[in-house]
């Protein structure tokens, strides 16, 4: 009850010293505000950062396994992995029955051709073999038609899904189903168009890619190529039993003798994820340690302007005393001053902020966490207790006749 | 049992590095209750130095001080403000009041450090304030108030702690000789309603109006004496 008289009194007497004073609470609070907006903005671009990371990892989907040649990141010595065997399809199709801990496996190739519609051309696009099994073991999604069925996989028809920047550039007014591209000189049949994916894969993703049956694949564009075994685990908790079992299998087919080292990978988002988190912490400590500096800049304008507050109020300081104000209460009230300086300017900066992170959410899409939100005002509160509580402390310790006698 | 009993009081200055200014030098001095005392001197001669130990706001370097029968010497910085709250009504020559407060907010100071809910608070306030005669004025502000007037506040601000003293240091020194009459009248209907007054003044004829005075010369006591024919405004008026 005491405490709260007080802090009421506190408040009261802040609002009345920052009405006093407009101009220079206006400027002191400036500080603030600038070190919040920027605090606050950066911290929404980190978040878009991360999200646009994760989207773009998400591509490749959850629980998909990709045993490949080489790994996706990572330092093993190019010279000693630049010889290892191709990944054939036949693999596998051995691994499929083996495997226990898997429901969907799907041989991918690859190949960059030239794609024909009209007079509409694409150059460089990836054509991707694979079998009916690949929409289980991919992260993409049909978003019109359907991609290819058991059937036309075994028989190798001439037909396709198309990415969905493929579909843009060679249907820009059309519906691509279908219709009938012509993929290196050979005609395919567009069955479905993928979902757009995005993210900053965009060569992993499904965006820039024609799908055909891999019998189609290897008819046309040969068969003895490197392949991609992409694989879904059935239980995301058996990630690593998958993982240790899908290598055990491999090295059996590919006949590896114990000792010798894997010659093949197996890729996950996961390692994406791993190998660019801590880049991109490393980059979000940077930028809110930068920006930080701004918030502190003002800090010590809020500490300085305290001083000087405090100076010129050494006299009503000396009056509070001698009606027997104790130290604590003489404290406080400078304490309530400077953090409700700090206040005002947090909550002015997150007002500016907020319209913008929507400017920046048109570069990178993102939105300003609520966690942000708390805390700003708290770190504003924080700032303003810190950076109060010297001249505070020097207001409370003041000798009563010394302030009574100040001029 | 006396409010103040000062036992051998000395105040020591350190002025630089081998220099002391001893303002008081061995005070004894006790005043009981309903006394109306003027402490008098020139200046230099300890009175402002004395007025700050016997109100709290300074501690002595030596001696012994009791304020009814508590022993000040030992009170931290937080009971000797608790002593100055509930115990002491000051009336300072400079009024001292808070610029930006009105008469009501000013006179409730005391109360809100000594944790009076607002409710009470306001109640006590405003009814000092009219028993001082400025119950018209509440939501005034000091600067719109004249110089008797502002005293006034800063005496009911005193009284409004029900204190067990009122200490004041020249309360008619910024004020010319009228409304110190006016201000002197009020501190004298205080001291009939049973009130310790402590008066400090370097004039003869406030002096005057109290019942005993002390003489302070060089930090010591000169004379303590009775005053038997005084100078009464309730007999003129």
């Amino acid at each position: 009850m005491y405490f709260l008289n007080e802090l009421k009194e506190g408040l009261s007497i802040s609002f009345n010293a920052l009405r006093a004073n407009r101009m220079r609470s206006v400027l002191t609070t400036l500080g603030i505000i600038i070190g919040i907006v920027s605090v606050t903005l950066m911290a929404t671009a980190i978040e878009g950062v991360n999200r646009k990371f994760n989207e773009s990892a998400n591509a490749f989907g959850t629980g998909v396994l990709y045993i490949q040649k080489f790994p996706w990141v990572g330092n093993e010595d190019w010279a000693t992995i630049r010889n290892r065997r191709n990944i054939e399809v036949a693999h596998a199709t051995k691994l499929e029955r083996r495997a226990t801990l898997v429901d969907a496996v799907a041989p991918a190739v690859g190949t960059r051709r030239q794609v024909v519609y009209g007079n509409n051309t694409m150059d460089f696009v990836i054509i991707t073999g694979t079998t009916h099994s690949y929409m289980f073991a991919s992260g993409g999604a049909i978003a019109e038609g359907r991609f290819f069925s058991a059937e036309e996989s075994a028989g190798g028809r001439p037909v396709c899904a198309i990415g969905a920047e493929v579909a843009e550039t060679l249907f820009p007014q059309e519906d691509p189903i279908g219709k009938t591209i012509r993929v290196a000189g050979h005609p395919f049949t567009v069955v479905g168009v993928f979902e757009k994916q995005g993210g900053m894969f965009s060569e992993f993703t499904s965006d820039l890619r024609v799908f055909i049956p891999l019998h189609a694949f290897q008819s046309k564009f040969g068969g003895r190529r490197n392949v991609t075994i992409q694989v879904r685990v059935a239980n995301l908790q058996q990630m690593e039993d998958a993982k240790i079992e899908l290598e055990g299998i491999m090295r059996s087919i590919r006949g590896l003798m114990p000792g010798k080292e894997n010659d093949f990978n197996i890729n996950q988002q996961e390692v994406l994820t791993n190998f660019f988190t801590p880049i991109l912490l490393i980059i979000a400590s940077i930028g809110l340690f930068i920006t930080g500096l701004s918030l502190f800049v003002g800090g010590i304008g809020i500490m300085n302007i305290m001083f000087v507050s405090v100076t010129e109020r050494t006299r009503e300081i000396g009056i509070r005393k001698a009606l027997g104000a104790p130290r604590r209460t003489i404290l406080l009230q400078f304490l309530v001053e400077s953090a409700a300086l700090c206040l005002i300017g947090g909550i002015i900066g997150l007002v500016i902020s907020f319209p913008l992170s929507l400017i920046v959410d048109q570069i990178l899409p993102t939105a300003m966490p609520v966690s942000v939100v708390a805390i700003a005002i708290l770190i504003s509160l924080m700032v303003g207790v810190i950076s109060g509580f010297l001249p505070a402390y020097r207001a409370a310790k003041m000798d009563p006749v010394e302030a009574l006698r100040y001029e | 049992m006396n409010v103040i009993e000062l036992k051998n009081i000395v105040k020591t200055y350190d002025m630089g590095v081998a220099q002391q200014v001893q303002a008081l030098r061995g005070v004894d001095l006790s005043i009981g209750k309903n006394e109306y005392v003027a402490i008098m001197g020139p200046s230099g001669s300890g009175k402002s130095t004395l007025m700050n130990v016997i109100g709290c706001l300074d501690t002595p370097t030596s001696g012994s001080y009791h304020f009814n029968g508590v022993s000040v010497g030992d009170m931290d910085d937080n009971a000797l403000a608790r002593i100055r709250n509930k115990e002491i009504g000051f009336v300072f020559q400079t009024f001292n009041l808070l610029g930006r407060s009105d008469s009501l907010h000013n006179v409730e100071l005391p109360l809100i450090y000594a944790g009076v809910p607002s409710g009470e608070r306001r109640r006590r306030a405003k009814e000092t304030l009219e028993h001082v005669g400025l119950g018209d004025r509440t939501h005034h502000k000091p600067n719109e108030l004249s110089g008797g007037q502002r005293q006034r506040v800063a005496v009911a601000r005193a009284l409004v702690t029900r204190p067990s003293i009122i200490l004041a240091d020249e309360p008619t020194g910024n004020l010319d000789t009228k409304t110190g009459e006016e201000i002197m009248r009020l501190i004298e209907d205080l001291h009939r309603q049973g009130n310790t007054i402590i008066l400090v003044t370097h004039e003869a004829d406030i002096a005057e109006h109290a019942h005993r005075v002390v003489r302070l010369r060089d930090g010591l006591i000169e004379t303590d004496e009775k005053v038997n024919k005084r100078k009464t405004y309730s007999a003129v008026s």
